[in-house]
C-alpha cells in the first residue's frame, strides 16, 4: 500500500519535499480557493431565495479542484463534471458568465439550455459536461488522440467523481487511453460520496488508484485537502503526459462537506462525526496556516480577501439578475446547423398561439418558411 | 380510504408487494437509507433490511443487467433508474436482453422484472432530467410500457407490473409526484395492464394522453366545457401492449381526436395512435387527427414551460378539430 502524497499536514506544517513555488503564485492559489467557497455561499443564498434552481457545491474540494487545475497550461483542456466551475474561473471563465449560466439568462453562452452548474468556456478549452455521469471521460481520450495526431503538446485533464468510476465510460476511457498512450491525466475527485452512496460501497478495491494498474498506467493517491500535494501530483502527471509518457490516474481524496446539491439532505445517510472529522482537515484553513507561517499572507488577511471576493460577486449578481431569458425561438435553434423546415413549422404554429393569447415577447416572431 | 400523493402511492405499492412476496427486491442508486432522490423508496431499507432494498454502484448497465440475472433465477427485481434520462447506459440490457429473452429461449427463460423510472419535464432539470423516452421502449417488442397518471393507478399498476411475467418499464410522471393527491385503497389491489381509463367523459372531442399530460388535458377540457365543447379525456395507462379496441371505440364516439404527449413529435407515441385511427376508423372521423407534443428538439431548460404542451395549446387543438 502506497501512502497518499501529502505536503501539508492538517495543521499546515510542511511535509516532505514541499514544491518550491513563488509567493505570488501561492497567494493566487489561495484567492482562487477562497473564490470557490465564496461563490458557493452566494449561489446557495440565491437558491434558497428561489432565484436559481440548483447548486452543486465544492465546499471541501477547493484544494483538489484548484490545486490540480493550476498545473495546467493555457493550451491544455479541462473536461469537467459537476463541481469544477471554480477551475474554469481560474483559467479564464468570466465570473459574469458563471453567474449567467446559473440564471440561464441570455448572457449565458449556452443560451440557458442547461441546468445550473454546467459551465463552458471555449477559450480556455473547457467544455461543459452533459449531466450523464462518466461520458466525458471518453471524450477527453478522443480529444487527446486528436491533439497527439496533430503533433500538438496539449494535455487533457479529465475530471470525475468516485461514483463515476463505476460507469462504463470509466472503463472505456482508461482502457483506450492506456492502449493509445494518449496525453490524458484522469483526475478522480474522491469526495467520499456519490449522492448517498459511500465511496466504500462503490468499489471493493483498496483505492481507486489501484484500478490504474489494470489499464497499464500509473495510479497515485493524493491528499485532496492539501493544495500543494494536488498541484505537485498534477504537475508531474501533466509533464509526463506532455512528454509522451502516456496517461495516468490521480485520486484526490477529499470530502464533500455539504449535500450532493441544494436538493439533498445528507443527514439522512451520514454521521455528523464523519463530517466534523473532515472539517478539522479543511483545505483552506490548512493552507492559510501554511501561508501565514511562510509570511505570504498576513494574519487576518483572509477576511479582507473574502470581503473583496464577495463584493465582486455581489456586483456581478446584481448585473445578471435582471438580464432576460433568451427569445423563444431559441427553442428550435442549434438543433442542427440550420433550422430545418419541420422545426420552423413547429415553432410557427406555437408562436401563433402565443401571439394570439399575448404571451409572446418581442423577438419571438415566426420564422420565414 | 387514505389520500396519498402519487409519490406516496408508489411507495405504498412497493411496501405492499414486498410484504406479500419475499422474492421482491428493490435496488438502484440512492434508494437505500436516503430513500431515493424523490423519496419513492423511503423507509424500505428500514422495514425490509439492506438485503431487500439496497444501493448499487453507479452503473445503470450493471443495475439492469443484474436484475435480468436475478429474474432468471427466481427473484422479482424492481430496479430504479434515478432519472429516465440516465437509462440509456442500460439500453443494451433492456433492448437486447430483457426484451428478447423469452423469445430467443423459446419461453425457457424469462425476465419478470420492473424498471421504475421518473420521467418528464416541469422541474427545471434541463436536457438530462426531463426527458420522455417512452417511444424508444414502446418500439421494443417484448417489453411492456406502463405510465400511471393518478395515485390510485400508480399503486395498482405498479403491483400489476411486478406480478406480470414479462419485463415492464414503469415510467413515473415526476411532475405529479407531489402535486397530485388522490384516494388510494389500503392493501393489495391491481389495475389490469393494457386497459385504458376514461378520465373524463365527453361527446364532442377525444383527447388521448398519458402521464403528466392527463392533468393538462383535463384542465383544457374544463375550459372547453365553458365554451360548450364536451371533451373526453382518455388516459392510455399502458402504452405497450396498447388497448387498441379501447382507443378505436373512444375515437369513433366523437370522430374528433387530439393526441397529446410531452415527448417529441416525430415518431412519437402519438404517431401510433394516429395511424391506428387512420387504419381502422377513418370513416368515423370528422376532422384530421391533431397532435400536441413537445418540439422535435432536445429538452430545454429556461424555456421548458414553452416546450411542454400546456392547456392553452391543447385547447387550441381541441377548438381546431371541433370547428373543422
Ligand atoms: C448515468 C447517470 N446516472 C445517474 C446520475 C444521477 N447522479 C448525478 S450525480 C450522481 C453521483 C455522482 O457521484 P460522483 O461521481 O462521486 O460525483 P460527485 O457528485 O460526488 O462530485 C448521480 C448518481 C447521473 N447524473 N448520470
Ligand atoms: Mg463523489
Amino acid at each position: 500500500m502506497t501512502a497518499e502524497l501529502q505536503h501539508l499536514a492538517p495543521d499546515g506544517s510542511p511535509r516532505g519535499d514541499v514544491p518550491e513555488l513563488e509567493g505570488t503564485f501561492l497567494r493566487e492559489l489561495f484567492v482562487h480557493m477562497m473564490r470557490v467557497r465564496c461563490t458557493d455561499e452566494r449561489m446557495l443564498k440565491l437558491q434558497r431565495a428561489g432565484r436559481i434552481g440548483f447548486v452543486g457545491t465544492a465546499k471541501g474540494l477547493e484544494a483538489a479542484i484548484i490545486g490540480s487545475a493550476a498545473a495546467l497550461q493555457a493550451r491544455d483542456w479541462l473536461w469537467s463534471g459537476l463541481r469544477e466551475g471554480g477551475a474554469a474561473v481560474m483559467r479564464g471563465l468570466p465570473l459574469s458568465e458563471y453567474v449567467a449560466q446559473m440564471y440561464g439568462n441570455s448572457h449565458d453562452t449556452a443560451k440557458g439550455r442547461q441546468m445550473c452548474n454546467h459551465f463552458q468556456h471555449k477559450a480556455s478549452h473547457y467544455p461543459s459536461w452533459s449531466s450523464v455521469i462518466g461520458t466525458q471521460l471518453v471524450h477527453g481520450v478522443g480529444a487527446a488522440f486528436a491533439s497527439k495526431l496533430r503533433g500538438e503538446d496539449a494535455v487533457h485533464a479529465v475530471y470525475f467523481g468516485d461514483g463515476a468510476t463505476s460507469s462504463n465510460g470509466f472503463h472505456s476511457a482508461l482502457n483506450f487511453a492506456g492502449v493509445w498512450r494518449v496525453p490524458v491525466v484522469f483526475v478522480c475527485i474522491d469526495n467520499g460520496w456519490a449522492i448517498s452512496v459511500a465511496s466504500s460501497q462503490q468499489t471493493a478495491a483498496r483505492s481507486y488508484a489501484d484500478k490504474a494498474a489494470a489499464y497499464g498506467m500509473p495510479g497515485r493517491d493524493v491528499d485532496g485537502n492539501d493544495v500543494l500535494a494536488c498541484y505537485q501530483a498534477a504537475h508531474e502527471a501533466i509533464a509526463a503526459a506532455r512528454e509522451g509518457g502516456g496517461p495516468s490516474l490521480l485520486v484526490l481524496k477529499t470530502y464533500r462537506m455539504l449535500g450532493h446539491s441544494s436538493s439533498d439532505d445528507p443527514t439522512k445517510y451520514r454521521d455528523d462525526d464523519e463530517v466534523a472529522a473532515w472539517a478539522a482537515k479543511d483545505p483552506i484553513d490548512r493552507y492559510e496556516r501554511y501561508l501565514v507561517e511562510r509570511g505570504v499572507l498576513a494574519g487576518g488577511e483572509r477576511q479582507a480577501i473574502e470581503a473583496d471576493l464577495l463584493r465582486e460577486l455581489d456586483a456581478v449578481i446584481h448585473e445578471e439578475e435582471t438580464v432576460p431569458p433568451m427569445p423563444m425561438r431559441t427553442l428550435v435553434e442549434d438543433v442542427y446547423a440550420e433550422v430545418p423546415p419541420h422545426l420552423r413549422r413547429q415553432f410557427n404554429s406555437f408562436i401563433a398561439v402565443a401571439e394570439r393569447l399575448g404571451y409572446a415577447r418581442p423577438g419571438d416572431g415566426a420564422f420565414p418558411l | 380510504m387514505p389520500t396519498l400523493t402519487l409519490l406516496q402511492a408508489v411507495n405504498d405499492g412497493l411496501k405492499t408487494v414486498m410484504r406479500n412476496d419475499p422474492t421482491v427486491l428493490v435496488f438502484g442508486e440512492d434508494v437505500g437509507p436516503k430513500g431515493g432522490v424523490f423519496l419513492a423508496t423511503e423507509g424500505l431499507t428500514e422495514e425490509f433490511g439492506v438485503e431487500r432494498c439496497f444501493d448499487t454502484p453507479l452503473s445503470e448497465d450493471g443495475i439492469v443487467g443484474a436484475a435480468i440475472g436475478m429474474a432468471m433465477n427466481g427473484l422479482r427485481p424492481v430496479a430504479e433508474i434515478q432519472f429516465q434520462d440516465f437509462i440509456y447506459p442500460a439500453f443494451d440490457q433492456i433492448v437486447s436482453e430483457a426484451a428478447k429473452l423469452r423469445y430467443r429461449s423459446g419461453g425457457q427463460y424469462t425476465a419478470p422484472m420492473v424498471i421504475r423510472t421518473p420521467y418528464g419535464g416541469g422541474i427545471r432539470g434541463g436536457l438530462y432530467h426531463s426527458q420522455s423516452g417512452e417511444s424508444y421502449f414502446a418500439h421494443t417488442a417484448g417489453l411492456k410500457v406502463v405510465i400511471p397518471s393518478t395515485p390510485h393507478d400508480a399503486k395498482g399498476l405498479l403491483i400489476a407490473s411486478i406480478e406480470d411475467p414479462d419485463p415492464v418499464i414503469f415510467m413515473e410522471p415526476k411532475a405529479l409526484y407531489r402535486t397530485l393527491k388522490g384516494e388510494v385503497p389500503e392493501g393489495s389491489y391491481t389495475v389490469e395492464l393494457s386497459t385504458l381509463r376514461e378520465a373524463r367523459a365527453g361527446k364532442d372531442v377525444t383527447v388521448f394522453c398519458y402521464g403528466a399530460m392527463v392533468t393538462v388535458a383535463e384542465k383544457a377540457a374544463e375550459q372547453a366545457a365553458t365554451g360548450g365543447i364536451e371533451v373526453a379525456v382518455v388516459d392510455l395507462r399502458t402504452l405497450l401492449p396498447l388497448d387498441e379496441e379501447g382507443v378505436l371505440d373512444a375515437a369513433k364516439r366523437t370522430g374528433r381526436v387530439v393526441v397529446l404527449h410531452e415527448a417529441p413529435r416525430f415518431c412519437g407515441y402519438g404517431a401510433e395512435i394516429s395511424a391506428l385511427i387512420a387504419e381502422h376508423a377513418i370513416e368515423y372521423m370528422e376532422a384530421p387527427v391533431v397532435r400536441v407534443t413537445g418540439f422535435d428538439t432536445p429538452f430545454p431548460n429556461t424555456l421548458e414551460h414553452n416546450y411542454m404542451p400546456d392547456d392553452r395549446r391543447v385547447l387550441d387543438a381541441i377548438e381546431h378539430v371541433y370547428n373543422f
